[in-house]
């Protein structure tokens, strides 16, 4: 028994309470499918897939982060581009980013195929880590530090661009990652590389 | 029916409704407030596309962010929420023949959100709140700033409780039959969302107001963005709600569309209420914050939940509105519904518009950039607004501007000027939105920055060279971006002359097409007698699944395709980068 054909500017007399027709309720499973569907392909990627922005994560001191960060360029540091340390720690290591205004820092220089525990954090206001051309994008926030395990796949003379609005000088926060094939860099800032980055 | 006399009605010459005048006035208050602040919004948009077209590039790096910032309060937050306040005025008391609650106060939570307003727009034009829309601290604006937002999100919280005690209200004076409506059942849903969204908006304000003033030393970054994003996210399910409301009431209004069941409209928006407001975690999938187990329960609201009542509305609201014309006589074929409608109706066009973009393009991306580790991809990227102008602007604006060709004649008694304009309109704006989506997006799968004034980077210390199909992305974006501000701008002038210039009319000549009236007034969608025994025919078991809408079947079945086609294929793009873990 249908309701009285009538709109949704009607109010309803009576009970509406009633059987849905077939195309609905088919309608209805098959979205609910669709939903489990979509439920069960992120704990699955956790499961099987490569990509996940897991990570370990905890609070920590801005300025003692900061200072964490200085130390790890020191340790490492290879090189220097533009007034700031090339800093290339051993594969396995504890990699050390900070993001301040309007600065990526250190540039690093990683090994293709090697697993890296990736560290991000900020000394000052939130900034954005999006790896170009690739783009993997991570939030960074002031007083956390997210350590991601990642393993670089291609070499190249990669750049990071800040994705977070942090000031007036946000557009000009460009950071700089070399990933080296096997110790020999394919790309270095004097030969334009394959991935758009190149000297100026 | 007891009525007290101090609470003088109209009768209306097209729906029979009674209309308190009181009430009446709020709704208009709150729809020319609503308007003031599109066009504030809709020139800000303009500098803001000609800027991101990077051919172009008019406005400095100060005001560039300037200007993102007031877009993002005069759209997302004024021009919205002020509709919406009209918007429960009007459902609560026109669509139910009730008086308001307390008016007068009515007309202070007004004042106070005016006022908040305003403070924010000084704020903001004067440089002391260059903080954007979010204001993730530890960025601090002037404290005026921030109670500005306090002072408007009081005053929306009171008229909500107004539209639930004008509910009470309506119910106690028995000012209509049986249960209320659809579409007021739809606006009690946006209400109640609204309910938690602004408990939200206190709790992350209040604090960062103090903060501003000194009293507190610091703001969690973090529990900023967690609770801010409770506000930010959830406002625009409010949008969902009353758009949808909407598209129920436009359905009925320009072809008669009917409610196939209640049960199952119903429970899709308490699916909302229950599960929506968790989408606040969208925005914190990369973030160090949560952990996976947090970030996929609450991305999913719950097991995609919210998802599932969308997608019951999806089918719903076609349907109905299939029926509806298949009970009036158009029964030729799978779509001779469709394609005999009123198409220069704008209430008609601006609600298939709304509902088709809002569908493949809105929700698709939604779903998809909203997944924990597709987000990877597109954390902060153009394809972000990409997706959220699909939903809000081709989606939520779009139906606004539809119920407003009905608002004008049926509350305001003007007719629709610049009739001929009025009828392009929804197209020129769809389209050109489309466009700015379009450019957005693939722009976006290209790695370009949201909220960014220079991807020429021309004052970076190292260079990023995007690929050339970039700029022609941005471009198409930027011209989309002018016709779509064309349109809106379009939107304005109608509704401002309509208000204050236009024309009067009482009475609609039924059968006639009178200049500057929408379709579904002179020409109402009335269902014939027999339309009960028509529907238990076209419900008949041995005419199957296909029965009565077979159109919508096969417009849904093409949704569920491209939801899929879209879906994988991003999982497929996420094994190109790097292993993360």
């Amino acid at each position: 028994m249908l309701t009285k054909v009538h709109t949704g500017l009607d109010p309803v007399p009576g009970i509406w309470w009633r059987p849905a027709h077939k195309a609905e309720r088919v309608w209805v499973a098959i979205a609910f499918g669709w939903c489990m569907v979509l439920f069960a392909m992120m704990p699955l990627w956790h499961w099987k897939g490569g990509q996940n922005p897991s990570g370990v994560r905890r609070r920590v001191d801005p300025k003692a982060y900061y200072a964490r960060t200085l130390a790890f360029a020191t340790q490492y540091k290879v090189g220097e581009d533009r007034g700031l340390p090339i800093v290339a720690p051993p594969p396995g290591a504890e990699v050390y980013l900070v993001g301040l205004t309007f600065q990526w820092y250190p540039i690093l220089k990683l090994e293709r195929g090697k697993e890296y525990t990736l560290h991000l954090s900020s000394l000052d206001v939130n900034h954005g880590f999006s790896l170009f051309p690739l783009s993997v994008n991570f939030q960074v926030v002031p007083g956390y530090d997210y350590a991601l395990r990642v393993t670089p796949t291609a070499a190249g003379d990669l750049r990071i661009i800040c994705n977070e609005f942090c000031g007036i000088g946000h557009h000009t926060m460009v950071g700089r990652v070399i990933v080296v094939d096997g110790g020999t860099p394919v790309a270095d800032n004097r030969r334009p590389s394959i991935l758009g980055g190149g000297d100026r | 029916m007891t009525v007290p006399a101090q609470y003088p009605f109209r009768t209306c010459g097209a729906t029979g409704h009674r209309i308190d005048r009181a009430a009446e006035r709020l709704v208009k208050v709150n729809a020319v407030a609503a308007v003031v602040a599109l066009l504030v919004g809709a020139i800000a948009a303009l500098l803001l596309v000609l800027t991101r077209w990077q051919a172009v590039h008019l406005l400095p790096a100060v005001w560039y962010y300037r200007i993102l910032g007031v877009h993002g309060m005069n759209m997302l937050i004024f021009f919205i929420i002020f509709f919406e306040m009209a918007v429960l005025w009007f459902a609560g008391t026109v669509l139910l023949d009730s008086r308001p609650a307390a008016p007068k106060y009515g007309w202070f939570n007004f004042a106070l959100m005016l006022a908040g307003s305003l403070l924010v727009e000084a704020m903001q034009w004067s440089g002391r709140a260059d903080v954007l829309f979010t204001s993730y601290p530890p960025l601090k604006a002037h404290p005026l700033f921030y109670l500005g937002v306090i002072f408007f999100a009081v005053g929306a919280l009171g008229v909500v409780g107004q539209f639930f005690a004008t509910l009470v209200i309506a119910k106690r004076e028995k000012t209509y039959v049986g249960s209320m409506p659809l579409v007021v059942y739809g606006a009690m849903t946006a209400a109640v969302i609204a309910v938690i969204t602004l408990v939200h908006g206190a709790a992350v304000y209040i604090p960062t107001f103090l903060w501003s003033i000194g009293l507190i030393p610091a703001v969690d970054p973090e529990v900023y963005r967690l609770l801010w994003w409770a506000l930010g996210h959830s406002s625009q399910q409010i949008n969902v709600a009353a758009m949808v409301a909407i598209w129920y009431m436009l359905g009925a209004l320009t072809v008669g569309a009917v409610v196939l069941n209640e049960k199952v409209s119903r429970s899709a928006f308490v699916l909302y209420i229950l599960f929506i407001s968790m989408a606040s975690a969208h925005h914190l999938l990369v973030d160090p914050g949560f952990g996976p187990a947090w970030k996929i329960v609450n991305t999913s609201y719950f097991m995609y939940m919210a998802v599932l009542a969308s997608m019951v509305h999806g089918f719903t609201v076609p349907a109905g509105m299939e029926l509806g014309m298949r009970l009036r006589g158009y029964t030729d074929g799978l779509f001779g519904w469709l394609r005999r409608a009123p198409w220069g109706d704008p209430g008609f066009s601006a609600l298939v518009l709304s509902v088709v973009v809002f569908g493949f393009f809105g929700g698709i991306t939604g779903v998809t950039i909203g997944t924990e580790q597709i987000n990877i991809t597109v954390h902060n990227t153009l394809r972000v607004p990409g997706h959220f102008h699909a939903t809000v602007v081709s989606g939520t604006a779009m139906a606004f501007m539809g119920a407003t060709y009905y608002l004008l004649p049926l509350v305001f008694q003007r007719k629709v000027a610049f009739w001929k304009l009025a009828k392009m309109q929804p197209y020129l704006f769809s389209i050109g939105m489309l466009m700015v989506e379009m450019g957005m997006t693939f722009a976006g799968s290209f790695g370009v920055p949201r909220r960014h004034w220079d991807i020429s980077f021309s004052q970076a210390p190292f260079d990023v060279q995007f690929s050339p199909a970039v700029d022609l992305f941005l471009a198409v974006m930027g011209i989309g971006g002018i016709l779509a501000v064309t349109g809106a701008l379009s939107f304005i002038a109608i509704a401002v002359k309509s208000v204050f210039f236009g024309e009067k009319v009482t009475e609609f000549t039924l059968g006639t097409a009178m200049e500057g009236v929408p379709q579904g007034l002179t020409h109402p969608p009335v269902q014939p007698a027999n339309a009960d025994a028509l529907n238990e025919a076209l419900h008949a078991p041995e005419r199957g699944i296909a029965g009565a809408t077979p159109g919508t079947l096969v417009l849904v079945a093409v949704f569920l395709v491209a939801f899929m086609l879209y879906y994988f294929t991003n999982w497929k793009l996420l094994t190109f980068l790097w292993k993360i873990g």
